[in-house]
Formats: structure tokens, C-alpha cells, sequence
């Protein structure tokens, strides 16, 4: 008995221990994760899943918009990313997760309007029911996920380290992860952060959004 | 007649533009340029001051959206030694043309900074390990009290009131 309770308290101080020091939870993938495939309509509306792209040896997964400034200060450079690596076998999936009601300019006909205006060379997918930005742990736009050919997590966050003004970029995170990652290195940096527009979550959801809980 | 009615509107002219610079001087308060230190500074402040430190940006809509609650904050708690400040996160191109002219509309000078770093990578974790970079973000902060809350999302008054009384209680 006195066992048992000891073994009680010992339960509950861990349980309390648990809550008061909570480490930051990220819901969503980390680095290593396997993620999974998803079946979405493109702007050609033809449905687009990562098995689907052929001869890929990985992909360049980015949640991004039509409408965030952040998100548009990055459309030329993603087009290069995709010129660049596409035809070494890494083509940038552009995935758009905000809802239509609560931001009408990131709507399928938006989308269309975006992805003919800018002649973007990817696709550009919508996740209509948000399932697949919930899924990875999106939360703002743009939001970078490198997979592997096996999709495995092996880069997430930002593209470079200055949205404003890309001819002062100084360090190339994606790019450089994109490197590693085909040479065979280990990835330096896996993730780094940006400041970017809020995943525009459909109003009557229930579940919490990917992203931090405590 | 014409020489007279053409100095007359000469005059009129300068008037206005004189009149035009003297409300623009008025209202137009520079907007300080921070940079990540003053954010570590404000977090290491071993005073009993709570600081709410809002990551916003003139175009984010649930940032505008919460911005009148941040207000109604700012002067329900100022003398309980409560100091909320609004630090934007703007294209540094878009202060002059876009974020003055938002603050001199919403008359928000005073509370308003705008955050003058390039690298977000280098300083989103000093404000918060747990901010994955979405705005808005509000971090509820005092040393001296003990207290820190981090939030990753639109906040509305009751919850943000809720969070600066329970740093104040500490």
C-alpha cells in the first residue's frame, strides 16, 4: 500500500511536472517525419498527389497565398526555385490553405487569376478542407516543407533570410538545405522561421489549427 | 483685376499648403525604429512593468481587427503600470506610405514601433521560442512579475485582459 502510494505521488508530481514545465508542442511534422501524400486540385484543375510527379527525388512542398504580402514578395523567387530544381528532380508543390470565406482573395479563382498573371511554372494546389496544412504544422504563408523521394521531413521554414529586398539576401536556407540534401550532407540548418501571414482558418473548425499548443 | 485675383489665389494657395503642413506636423509623429534588443530589453526588465508586445502589420486583417481591444487595454491598464506597445512587422519601404498614414488614421501614436530588422530567423525566437512567425502575435510579458504569455493568433479583449490580470496578480 505504502508502495503504491508513493508510486501515486511520484505519478503526480510528473503529471504536474508535465504541465507546469510543458515543452513547446508543435503539432504537425518534424524534421524526419514522414509526411503524408494528398490528392488536390491544381489551377488546371486536374488533381495533383506527390506520387503523381515523376522522377521526382524530392520535393519543395510551400504553403503560400495569393493575398499575403509576404507570400508575393516570394512569387518570383519560388518561380526561380522551381526553374532551378524542378529539372534536377526537386519541383516546388505550391499549396494555397486559406479559406475562401474568410480571405475571398485566396479563392480557386484567385488562384487561377494569381497563377496565370505570374506564368507560375509549378502547380499551385488548393487544400480546400485544410486537412493537408493541418497535417505538416503549416502555419503562415509562405511555409516551406523539403521532402525527400521517400517524403521524409528534411527542411522546414524559410526561404531565405530577407522577404523585403531579395538582392540583399544573404543566406539561402532552402537553397542550401536543397544542396545538402542532393550531395548526400547532412542539412545544417533543418529549421528557421519567418515572419509570415496567418493560416486563414475556416471559422466553424473545431480542431486547433497546426502550430503551438500549451 | 486679373493680377489681383491671380495673387489672391497665390496667396489662398500658400495658405493651404502652410495649413496642409502644420496638421501633417501635427499628427505625423515619427514612428520609432526599434530593433531586437529593445525586445530583450523589455524582457529583461526586472521592474513591475507589463509589457504586451504586438507583432502586427498594417495589411493583416486580424491584426488591424484586434488592434481597438490593444487600446482599450492600453487605457484601462496605463496607470497600473501596464504598457502595451504595437510593433510592426510592415515592409520597411511601406512605412512612410502605408503604416504613418494608418497610424495618424487610427490615432494609435504612441503605442505604435516598427521593428527595423531584415533576418526574422535572428530574432522571432528572442521574442518567443514558441512563435513559429504568423501574425498577429502578442507576447504578455513582465521579469519582475515572473509572468510570460505567448499567443499565436487574433486575440480578443476578455482573453487579453484575462492574461495582463493574471501577469498583474503574480
Amino acid at each position: 500500500m505504502k508502495k503504491m502510494l508513493s508510486l501515486l505521488a511520484i505519478a503526480a508530481t510528473l503529471v504536474t511536472l508535465s504541465f507546469t514545465t510543458a515543452p513547446v508542442v508543435h503539432n504537425g511534422y518534424h524534421i524526419g517525419d514522414i509526411a503524408r501524400d494528398f490528392n488536390l486540385k491544381n489551377v488546371n484543375g486536374k488533381e495533383v498527389s506527390l506520387a503523381g510527379i515523376k522522377k521526382a527525388k524530392g520535393y519543395i512542398v510551400i504553403f503560400t497565398c495569393n493575398h499575403c504580402p509576404y507570400a508575393v514578395a516570394y512569387e518570383d523567387r519560388i518561380i526561380a526555385l522551381h526553374k532551378k530544381y524542378a529539372k534536377l528532380g526537386y519541383p516546388v508543390v505550391a499549396i494555397n490553405p486559406n479559406d475562401k470565406d474568410v480571405q475571398p482573395a485566396d479563392n480557386f479563382d484567385n488562384m487561377k487569376k494569381r497563377a496565370k498573371e505570374k506564368k507560375f511554372p509549378f502547380v499551385y494546389l488548393y487544400d480546400e478542407t485544410q486537412e493537408i496544412a493541418k497535417a505538416y504544422g503549416a502555419t503562415r504563408t509562405p511555409h516551406v516543407f523539403l521532402l525527400d523521394k521517400d517524403r521524409k521531413v528534411r527542411y522546414i521554414g524559410a526561404i531565405d533570410d530577407n522577404h523585403e529586398e531579395p538582392e540583399s539576401v544573404k543566406v539561402k536556407y532552402l537553397e542550401n538545405a536543397i544542396d545538402e540534401l542532393r550531395s548526400g550532407k547532412d542539412i545544417a540548418a533543418t529549421e528557421t522561421k519567418a515572419i509570415g501571414c496567418t493560416i486563414k482558418w475556416r471559422k466553424s473548425a473545431e480542431t486547433k489549427p497546426g502550430g503551438v499548443k500549451q | 483685376m486679373q493680377a489681383l485675383l491671380a495673387a489672391i489665389m497665390k496667396k489662398l494657395l500658400y495658405l493651404s499648403v502652410v495649413l496642409l503642413f502644420s496638421v501633417v506636423s501635427v499628427y505625423a509623429q515619427d514612428i520609432p525604429y526599434i530593433k531586437s534588443d529593445q525586445i530583450t530589453a523589455w524582457k529583461n526588465d526586472t521592474s513591475n512593468t507589463v509589457y504586451v508586445l504586438n507583432f502586427w502589420a498594417t495589411w493583416c486583417a486580424p491584426c488591424v481587427a484586434e488592434i481597438p481591444d490593444f487600446e482599450k487595454l492600453s487605457q484601462g491598464y496605463a496607470d497600473k503600470g501596464v504598457r502595451v506597445v504595437l510593433i510592426s512587422t510592415d515592409f520597411r519601404r511601406d512605412v512612410e506610405k502605408r503604416l504613418k498614414p494608418f497610424v495618424t488614421r487610427k490615432k494609435l501614436e504612441g503605442s505604435v514601433v516598427f521593428i527595423d530588422e531584415t533576418t526574422p530567423n535572428n530574432w522571432i525566437d528572442l521574442v518567443s521560442p514558441e512563435w513559429t512567425g504568423a501574425i498577429p502575435a502578442t507576447l504578455v510579458v513582465s521579469k519582475g512579475r515572473g509572468f510570460e504569455q505567448f499567443f499565436e493568433k487574433q486575440l480578443h479583449f476578455e482573453e487579453l485582459e484575462a492574461a495582463v490580470k493574471a501577469a498583474l496578480n503574480n
